[in-house]
């Protein structure tokens, strides 16, 4: 009880002492914990308790599983998370709305554009504010293109997971080319923070149509490539079909959704289901599964890209002139030539830098359709310019306690494809 | 201007034909340094969003590995370099130094981005405010998060750094000194 | 077949039906920027959720979180957002706990994929979730002291190192110079 004493006077900063003390007190404590595997008895021969974790190549991160192995049989997984808690609902309260824009793309990393959508739609939502069309058909482009590449980096690490080193080489070949059009845009390859309460944070750059056509048209090719690596190869199919199983009776119970969810046979795709922003305006199919194996994932996921620029090239055809942003200068700053001429829109950016946006009090809950499934912004205001609180509903972390059900029964070596056709991201399961 | 004789001069010679010896002469200081510099493993250990990019500069367009560290290792035993890539929490600080720990001297860490370095953008309660705090950081990688070419400017500096150190001596002294505290 | 006829004849929306059939423990039902919330005595919330389930078709929780408002007697707020893939509707049920001990019955019984979001809340709040199959911390470490989201909790920040205060940080962290 000292101990934890300690640690929070500590934390207050009431205590003097180094943090080093405090580490290796913690260790060591943790270690005592940690020390497995050891054995017991089980139903049929000895039971092994193995530790799978927090630093192991194939958990894709900091996730730890404790196994319960009958041989080579796992009887039980728990998985064990928190590793890389971040505290970031707690930061939200401490910034304004538009500093939690930076917080947004730091929970999943590798789908950072629908962190940043789906906040932004739970603050608009509070706002009652409508952002104009050239907004909403470049966030469906950005959207679009970071799902794919999000999937590449999920085909990549997948592969090389079950051994295909070669995959990964490619994938990464793409996302790079991804990579450089959000740089374009943005000046960032990944934390991108470009999608702001009322639209987005400045235009698109000249050329940015012509960079992402020839991208997809490329791309589709590229995706062949990717399947005539895996897709009938008869190594990959071992590995994966019949894999992980589970219906979708059991996946709506534990609240699954996305690429998972569609696996095993139910199109519920947010984007049709219930359509936000301008998705109802595309056409476009939701892959489904019909096994619900890890095979039926992968298979899902691969049409996802090919659907994704079916898309983005709809967009590009679509896409409006007009402004960017709202032009509710409560919300969004006025243009920056605006400011050196009239003395409303001096005052105006002068109180949204200073003040921040206000936020009429209230609760709102916005949901989009991510790489990974619904992703969830719940914002409660209070009125000030900050927020009173902020629950980010991520898709992984829900996702991952079905791996108890897939995975027990199997072999130890499945355990290693099933985590990787869950696609976890730690970042926004722990947060 | 004497004709160089092809028998007796050594700049013509080739060894491989004549059988004459090339020598190359150095300290076993220097020999050892060039020998770790050029071959560090590093862990397969990533912790949040650096780590992507830390895949990235191992992929195809960046390719770590033509500085010679391609060779990543899954287990800290096998591994001289930890790059840290990513916030560390503080249910994860005990387990990053026992891989410390459990690595095998020389060892070299790499503090990679913004979260890795200083705590970065989450000043919290969750978060430890650099790795600093746990294990002695040899090179510092500032970005959130670093560009590949940031990362790879940190390994050849931890090179250069290493190519400057003796043979048999333990770099991280300080280590020993706050473990004796 | 006149006007009011057809008015009459339109389908009861899921918020009347739940104070139909449940009365008095329905305590506020609110219709804002296009969500339904329902407010609930926390005794209810299995029976309703049951209910909505079965009756109504909501298979999914997507998720359950809570807010703190230390001012009030009931201090927290539970949320629960469900989600019916059937009839494309989202409601939110919501209920108030306080006390000492705050609880509210578990949902894991209706929907088992809660499991972890009300791990998570317990966690993060210290709201105790009455027959929780595995009611223990998740994300923060076992024997981490407080709950990290109520508003009591401070930040925990550090005090940044600047050349003004290097001296005084610096004496504090010994282990970061080497």
């Amino acid at each position: 009880m000292g101990m934890l004493q300690n640690a929070v006077n500590w934390l207050l900063g009431r205590d003097q002492r180094g943090a080093w003390e405090l580490h290796e007190e913690m260790r060591e404590r943790q270690l005592e914990q940690m020390l497995i595997p050891t054995w017991e008895e089980g139903e049929s021969g000895p039971r092994m308790l193995l530790n799978m974790g927090p630093q192991h190549p194939s958990t894709h991160g900091v996730l730890r599983l404790f196994l319960e192995l009958e041989g080579e049989r796992v009887v039980r997984v728990e998985p064990d998370i928190g590793f890389l808690h971040t505290g970031i609902e707690k930061t939200f309260e401490y910034k304004k709305y538009e500093q939690g824009v930076t917080l947004t793309p730091r929970t999943d990393y590798l789908s950072n554009v629908f962190n940043t959508w789906a906040y932004c739609m739970a603050v608009e939502k509070l706002l009652e504010v409508e952002i104009p069309p050239r907004a909403e058909y470049v966030r469906v482009i950005m959207g679009e293109l970071q799902r794919i590449s999000s999937h590449l980096v999920w085909l990549g690490t997948h592969a090389l997971d079950i051994g295909a080193m070669s995959v990964f080489l490619y994938a990464f070949r793409e996302r790079e080319m991804i990579l450089d059009i959000f740089e374009m845009v943005t000046g960032a390859r990944m934390m991108m923070s470009y999608f702001r309460p009322g639209g987005l944070a400045w235009d698109i750059p000249d050329g940015f149509e012509e960079v992402v056509a020839s991208f997809i048209d490329l791309m589709p090719s590229r995706i062949d490539e990717y399947e005539a690596l895996l897709t009938n190869n008869p190594i990959w199919r071992e590995r994966t079909q019949g894999v992980g199983v589970v219906d979708a009776e059991t996946a709506m119970a534990m609240s699954v959704t996305g690429p998972i969810l569609r696996a095993t046979g139910v199109a519920w795709d947010l984007r049709k289901a219930m359509p936000y922003s301008v998705y109802s305006e595309f056409e476009f199919d939701v892959p489904v599964g019909t096994h619900g194996d890890v095979f039926d994932r992968y298979r899902v996921r691969m049409q996802e890209m090919r659907e994704s620029i079916k898309i983005i090239r709809q967009a590009l055809d679509k896409l409006p002139g007009g402004p960017h942003r709202v032009d509710n200068h409560k919300v969004a700053p006025p243009p920056k030539e605006e400011i050196y001429l009239s003395m409303e829109a001096l005052i105006h950016h002068f109180k949204l830098w200073t003040e921040g946006m206000l936020v009429p009090p209230g609760e709102a809950y916005a949901a989009i359709e991510g790489p990974r499934g619904e992703i969830g912004f719940y914002v409660v205001s209070d009125g000030s310019a900050r927020p009173y609180r902020v629950h980010m509903r991520s898709p992984s972390f829900n996702n991952l306690q079905i791996i108890s059900h897939m995975a027990e029964g199997g072999l130890v070596a499945d355990l290693i494809a099933i985590i990787a056709s869950l696609d976890p991201v730690l970042g926004e399961i722990d947060r | 201007m004497g004709e160089l004789n092809p028998k007796t001069d050594p700049l013509l010679l080739d060894p491989n034909k004549s059988g004459a010896p090339g020598i190359v002469l150095t300290t076993l200081d220097q020999a050892v340094a060039w020998a770790r510099a050029n071959s560090i493993w590093p862990m397969l250990f990533g912790l949040a969003c650096c780590a992507i990019e830390m895949m990235s500069a191992q992929s195809s367009r960046y390719d770590m590995s033509r500085f010679g560290m391609e060779l990543m290792r899954a287990s800290p035993r096998q591994s001289d370099l930890m790059i840290v890539a990513g916030r560390l929490s503080r249910k994860m600080a005990p387990v990053l130094r026992r891989l410390y720990d459990q690595m095998p001297e020389p060892k070299y860490v790499i503090a990679m981005g913004d979260c890795a370095s200083c705590g970065g953008i989450f000043n919290n309660y969750a978060i430890v405010q650099g790795v600093d705090e746990i294990v002695p950081v040899d090179v510092y990688v500032a970005g959130c998060p670093p560009r590949p070419e940031a990362l790879i400017d940190g390994v050849l500096q931890l090179q250069r750094k290493i190519a400057r150190q003796r043979a048999g001596e333990v770099l991280h002294v300080g280590a020993i000194d706050i473990r004796s505290e | 077949m006149d006007r009011t006829d057809i008015e009459t004849t339109t389908e009861p929306t899921t918020a009347d039906l739940v104070r139909e059939t449940f009365g008095e423990a329905v305590l506020d039902i609110t219709e804002r920027l296009g969500e339904t919330t329902i407010t609930l005595t926390p005794k209810a919330l299995p029976d309703v959720a049951r209910w909505l389930r079965d009756e109504r078709g909501f298979e999914m929780c997507v998720d359950v979180t809570a807010a703190d408002f230390p001012q009030d007697k009931e201090r927290f707020r539970v949320v629960y957002h469900l989600l019916s893939l059937s009839r494309r509707e989202r409601v939110r049920l919501a209920v108030r706990v306080g006390g000492k001990k705050p609880t509210v019955p578990t949902l894991t019984t209706v929907w088992p994929g809660v499991n972890f979001c009300e791990r998570e809340v317990y966690d993060m709040f210290g709201v105790h979730f009455e027959g929780h199959p595995n009611l223990k911390r998740i994300l923060m470490p076992e024997d981490w002291d407080g709950h990290p989201l109520r508003k009591d909790y401070p930040l925990g920040y550090e005090p940044v190192q600047f050349t003004h205060n290097f001296e005084e940080i610096d004496a504090k962290k010994p282990y970061a110079k080497s």
